[in-house]
């Protein structure tokens, strides 16, 4: 069991590798604007939109403009998707009569989306319409996306010292010729497998086998189930390859209508992992350096082999106690897909945690220990693949700074890619380090500190993480959550909401901001007297600067979570 | 034209202050350590926001030590958080004392400069026309004083009376003495610095000691107020960064603590801060800085700024003068072109007789190429007399008892010798002249009375060893190029011979600009020397420019360094203590974060017992209280630990930047991992013995 189940993990992650050089090299076309096999199709669809939308195409912007474009646009996108959701009880396609949100989950549930979290405080079933699904959910989680991968590019270009380019451009042809063609074939994919497409309202259907259960001392026999169903194939392929991770159902990919099998979830894996992963081999060709891209690769590539390692192992030897006393050594299955099993889930997990997709195929509160701290590490990093497009980018803020700590010992003041790193490069990558810690660990102090505020479904450490996971999860812009938690309450929706915006637009000004800096700067030639960053060796130094600087800031937080239950497992201690 | 110098003490005295120098050290670690408290201030403390927070954290635990229960009711005790303070506060002495003594050494550097340059001799021509010897320093504007021959020139001067040639390559980079006498604009004016070859001058003082360029900067350099350096401030707002981080992380501990059962005493919470933030860096860095000017000054550098010294390390292209950079001064004898009808055997004979009393390295040389050449001693040397060079007759030479008369000097000095004696010019003389002429040599005539013999070849010589340097420097990254007034064609037989990259021939001060202003397009920093006025501009363009003290008030005032030896290589030195201080910064930087692991291993578990984490005491640490204090006192010892190396520099090898980093990620990253572990373990069985566990 142990074979095959690393075995398909193995095989996921070879497939992973395998996509990187094609979609890389297709991506760099579509943002280098070089010519593409798609152009007669995309190119009139693409002058429409600019001419209704009154973009030059042609209109080169510096950071600044590129960052107001992306803000102005953003809050465009906020304001009808905070009506419809506020509205959506007495609008079209709501064949289950779902009523209005509140204001604070129609607040946290837009900016949610339109920040590519899709932290749902609200349930699939019961809390969204067709036409929220389609028109709000389904829309920002395209648009969400192309801004993360507008902002990588745009990051991209500026520390290459090329112009930045126009946001609008990017946004669009991020959607049309990366986003949409390929959701549209695993749209199909998915529909094909039993992922359903409709605006049904919920069906009643007959149980072939009905099941008796006792429900306040009456014992009653169970003959039908209702089926809710929707416009999900659509939306779940977009989820899985925009870092999105928004189901349309509660339970997420865990739910066999959004992911009925195991082809749906290996498929699931792959396009969440596609576009982080081949961003890093784009970003090798516009350097003209593919070598530095694949060392970045790899890099990541190997924190990430040892991450999913750490969990699956933990998930395969499960829970020591309760072997204990049932004197059996099962992996872990408590809230887990009997369809997917511990391997399965493990893999999901930290792709899903590494890449801030946020989509689940089994429950986070229930993983080990371990696979949990995993899950909390690639939250608190963003840079284990990373969220679209910004994971590139963050991973290339600790080469600045590993750059910065490391450079100096071969005699220079630091540089990267020929450009100096100085006061300003510092402070703004600064920030983005700053703005982690401040933002969960502030907010999680202050939700421990007031009395009988929170709700839990743990006492103690994993108590205490689920609070804390909600606002990693917020401020990564992940989306994923601790079930245990209550979370549908003013209190988590006004404070998430905050965390998800600092989270996300914070990092992106600085981001921008840091390339048109970079931009600005004279290039520096490269002599032998330069610190290459395109070596093993400076991989091995990125790594170690992200596991130390990393691990630094998360370790008391991990000792008393995770490590501390990991210890009181072993030990047979039961809550 | 050949050029005669006599073999004097000064020669010894100036390849002596080559060396390093060594500083009066004594009292500086007593006035460091009194320096240590004041600098407790906290007005000038909040500069250093790493040590900054250190104090705010020994206050808090010092209200604890007298009132334990100051903010709530607290587990710990007086006796802990009694030690905490103590080894906090002796922390944040100890960060101040690197300090204190990196200062101290740049003062006691000032002042031994200031006494290197004030050591020159004077002799002050009195009324009555005897002179006196009084030290340079009590020279006054308006004294009339006398050099002779192999004198330094003790200060800027016009010529009253004489005639003498003067050693001005410092100033000129040419390495051919100039004559000067009085009368004239340019060959009246004589400066500092510069020595006297030959003859006797009267010279009037024109600048009082203590007002000239050098004595300005050196106050500079000691002065206390330094401004940091732009990657000190970068990392200054990194290592502010850090501390932030950390104490969001430590700040937002006590809830947290409290919910899983494992509460924590403000007390340790401030051991924890102070332990994760990076003290040892936030302790040295302006240490390092200062050490850095200081470790330039002893090579008798002055940086006028650390941001001078920085730039250095960065430099991508050195720009060189030849003469006297990549040559020696002095020629020495490559060949004998015989002319007329005579052999190659018969003028190294003639040479080697007139070079038989001739001191002079050029002198030297000749005899030793005679010699091999075969020539044979048909003279005797009894009763012979030596005939010194002189600025009138250009010439030297050897008369012999039986008043035969042998001369080599400038060609035209010779040539007009020997007609005024009724001599015939042979007609290849000419042709041969300017063959060596051509190869960049000079050329020497010899003639034994009225008979031509043919012409020396004196060559430039390439420094020994300073074609390895130049591979050092390729081996960084670092481009050299050469500027020459030479031909063409000597230019580049130097530049193969001496191994540099690129060179400039016939170079003019205008070529020194432009090379500079395209080596910057392409982004490079560059270095280069000067000391005439015109060389001013170009010093101001490059990133590093670096003047001979010996050089015009303008070159220095446009430079941002001055070496006050005149010793052009130095600029290599220089471009070393800049990569050196630039390591040493992010060696220690790199060494501090690392720490953190281990402290963490040792501070959280003991922490957190109550959270059932005592298998992360992978140290094996007695007990809580030794586990915090034991970190806590590693973090304070690393700083003095640390002090000789932030002062020293930390051992520079010219390799290439991936060697560079390979090795110092070792020593440095993997090192900072290690040590700590071992250390904190090693302080915690004393802890431990001593019963404070």
């Amino acid at each position: 069991m142990a074979f095959s189940g690393f075995l398909q993990i193995a095989v996921t992650i070879f497939l992973m590798v395998a996509i990187v050089p094609f979609l890389g090299t297709y991506m760099a076309r579509v943002f280098q604007l070089q010519k593409t096999w798609f152009d007669p199709l995309f190119d009139p669809v693409e002058r429409l939109v600019y001419k209704l939308g009154g973009v030059d195409p042609n209109e080169d912007m510096d950071w600044w403009a590129y960052a107001r474009a992306l803000l102005i646009s953003n809050v465009a996108m906020f304001v009808p998707v905070f009506a419809i959701l506020l509205l959506q009880g007495s609008l079209p396609l709501n064949p289950n009569s779902i009523s209005g949100m509140t204001p604070d989950l129609a607040l946290h549930t837009a900016i949610s989306f339109l920040t590519n979290t899709n932290q749902q405080h609200y349930s699939g079933e019961t809390g969204a319409s067709h036409l929220t699904q389609m028109v709000c959910l389904q829309f920002l989680m395209f648009t969400s996306a192309a801004t993360g991968l507008a902002v990588g590019i745009a990051f991209i270009r500026g520390i290459l010292g090329k112009p930045m380019g126009n946001f609008y451009v990017d946004l669009t042809r991020s959607i049309s010729r990366i986003l949409m063609p390929i959701s549209i074939v695993f749209a199909v994919v998915f529909l094909s497998q039993g992922v359903p497409q409709n605006l049904s309202a919920i069906t009643e259907v007959k149980l072939t086998d009905p099941y008796t259960t006792v429900t306040n001392g009456k014992t009653e026999t169970v003959t039908t189930q209702k089926l809710f169903t929707g416009p999900f194939a659509s939306m779940e392929s977009i989820k899985q390859l925009g870092e999105n991770g928004g189901g349309s159902y509660a339970t997420n990919s865990a739910h066999p209508y959004e992911n009925p099998n195991p082809f749906t979830n290996l498929f699931q894996i792959l396009l969440m992992l596609a576009i982080p992963t081949s961003f890093i081999y784009t970003f090798g060709i516009m350097a003209g350096n593919k070598k530095q891209g694949w060392v970045i690769f790899w890099t990541i590539f190997a924190l990430f082999v040892v991450l999913v390692g750490v969990a699956a192992t933990s998930e395969y030897f499960g829970n020591p106690t309760l072997n204990a006393i049932l004197g059996t050594a099962n992996p872990n299955f408590e809230g887990q897909e009997v369809r997917f099993g511990w391997s399965q889930t493990a893999l999901f997990a930290t792709s899903t945690t590494g890449t801030m997709t946020g989509a689940v195929n089994g429950m986070h509160d229930s993983l080990t220990p371990m696979a949990l701290l995993v899950a909390i590490f690639n939250m608190f990093m963003q840079v284990i693949w990373g969220g679209q497009g910004t994971g590139l980018a963050y991973i290339l803020i600790f080469m600045i700074i590993a750059v910065f700590l490391t450079g100096l010992m071969v005699g220079r003041t630091p540089e990267i890619f020929g450009r100096k790193i100085e006061k300003r490069e510092v402070a703004l990558a600064s920030i983005i380090f700053l703005l982690q810690p401040i933002i969960t660990k502030i907010p999680l102090a202050i939700a421990l500190s007031i009395p009988g505020l929170l709700t839990l479904g743990n006492p103690l450490y994993r108590g205490m993480i689920e609070p804390f996971y909600e606002y990693i999860s917020a401020a990564a812009n992940n989306g994923s959550g601790l079930g245990g938690l209550t979370s549908a309450v003013p209190w988590w929706n006004y404070t998430c909401a905050v965390v998800l915006l600092l989270g996300r637009y914070v990092p992106i000004i600085a981001l921008l901001a840091l390339a048109g800096g970079l931009q600005q700067k004279k290039l520096v030639p490269e002599t032998p007297g330069t610190l290459r960053t395109d070596t093993p060796l400076f991989g091995a130094v990125t790594a170690g600067t992200i596991l130390i600087l990393g691990g630094l800031t998360l370790f008391p937080i991990a000792a008393l979570g995770p490590l501390a239950e990991f210890f009181a497992n072993l030990a047979g201690k039961t809550f | 034209m050949e050029v005669k110098t006599k073999p004097t003490v000064q020669a010894s005295l100036a390849s002596k202050r080559l060396n390093r120098r060594t500083v009066d050290s004594s009292g500086i670690y007593q006035r460091a350590i009194v320096g240590s408290f004041t600098k407790l201030n906290p007005l000038t403390l909040y500069k250093n926001p790493v040590m900054f927070v250190v104090l705010v954290g020994t206050l808090i635990t010092f209200a604890l030590t007298i009132e334990p229960n100051l903010f709530g009711p607290q587990p710990g005790t007086r006796l802990l958080n009694g030690l905490i303070t103590a080894i906090l506060l002796v922390t944040v002495l100890f960060a101040n004392f690197a300090e204190a003594v990196a200062e101290g050494r740049g003062k006691a550097q000032a002042d031994a400069l200031r006494r290197t340059k004030q050591d020159t001799l004077a002799r002050r021509v009195l009324a009555n026309g005897t002179t006196e010897e009084v030290s340079s320093t009590q020279l006054r504007k308006g004294d009339t004083i006398r050099v002779i021959a192999g004198d330094l020139i003790p200060g800027d001067g016009e010529v009253l009376e004489g005639v003498a040639s003067v050693d001005e390559s410092a100033i000129t980079g040419e390495s051919a003495p100039v004559i000067k006498e009085p009368g004239s604009d340019v060959a009246s004016t004589v400066t500092g610095g510069t020595r006297i070859l030959s003859d006797t001058l009267e010279i009037r003082i024109t600048s009082n000691p203590g007002e000239g360029f050098i004595d300005r900067m050196i106050s500079l350099v000691e002065g206390a107020k330094r401004q940091k350096t732009p990657n000190e401030i970068a990392l200054t707002v990194l290592l502010a960064v850090l501390t932030l981080i950390f104490l969001v992380v430590v700040a937002t501990l006590p809830p947290i603590a409290s919910f899983v059962g494992a509460p924590v005493s403000i007390a340790t919470l401030v051991a924890l801060l102070v332990a994760l933030i990076p003290t040892t860096i936030g302790g040295l860095l302006s240490a390092i800085g200062i050490a850095g000017m200081d470790r330039v000054a002893q090579f008798n550098v002055i940086a006028t700024s650390g941001k001078a010294v920085e730039a250095a390390g960065d430099v991508g292209t050195l720009i060189l003068d030849k003469t006297g950079t990549i040559t020696l001064g002095n020629r020495l004898a490559d060949e004998f072109i015989p002319v007329g009808k005579h052999s190659r055997r018969e003028i190294a004979t003639i040479a080697w007789a007139g070079s038989l009393f001739d001191a002079t390295p050029e002198g030297k040389s000749i005899v030793k190429l005679a010699e091999r050449e075969g020539a044979a001693v048909g003279y005797n040397p009894d009763g012979a007399e030596g005939i010194e060079f002189t600025a009138q007759t250009r010439m030297s030479g050897t008369d012999f008892g039986d008043s035969r008369m042998v001369r080599k000097g400038a060609v035209d000095a010779i040539k007009r010798y020997v007609l005024n004696q009724g001599g015939q010019i042979p007609a290849d003389l000419d042709a041969a002249t300017e063959r060596v002429s051509r190869l960049g040599g000079t050329p020497l005539a010899v003639c034994e009375g009225t008979e031509i013999f043919g012409v020396i070849y004196l060559k430039d010589i390439v420094k020994p060893g300073i074609k390895d340097r130049f591979e050092e420097l390729r081996r960084m990254g670092i481009k050299t190029i050469m500027l020459t007034g030479d031909n063409r064609i000597t230019a580049s037989v130097i530049a193969q011979e001496a191994g540099v990259d690129d060179f400039i021939a016939e170079a003019t001060p205008e070529d020194k600009i432009r090379v500079i202003k395209e080596n910057q397009a392409q982004g490079k920093l560059v270095a280069m020397t000067g000391d005439g006025t015109n060389d001013a501009p170009a010093l101001a363009q490059a990133d590093v420019g670096v003047a001979m003290n010996s050089g015009t008030q303008a070159a220095k005032e446009a430079a941002n360094m001055v070496d006050l030896d005149s010793d052009p290589t130095k600029l290599i030195d220089v471009v070393t203590i800049g990569k050196q201080l630039l390591i040493t910064r992010g060696a220690l930087t790199t060494f501090s974060i690392a720490n953190d692991v281990s402290k963490y291993f040792a501070i959280i578990p003991a922490m957190f017992t109550a959270a059932g984490i005592g298998a992360l005491n992978i140290m094996g640490l007695t007990s809580p209280t030794s586990a915090i204090l034991s970190a806590l006192i590693f973090n304070a010892l690393i700083i003095p630990a640390l002090i000789p190396l932030a002062l020293k520099g930390v051992e520079f090898k010219p390799l290439s930047a991936d060697q560079l980093l390979t090795r110092n990620i070792l020593i440095y990253g993997v090192g900072g991992l290690v040590v700590p572990f071992i250390g904190i373990k090693l302080i915690d069985l004393f802890v431990t013995a001593v019963g404070f566990a």
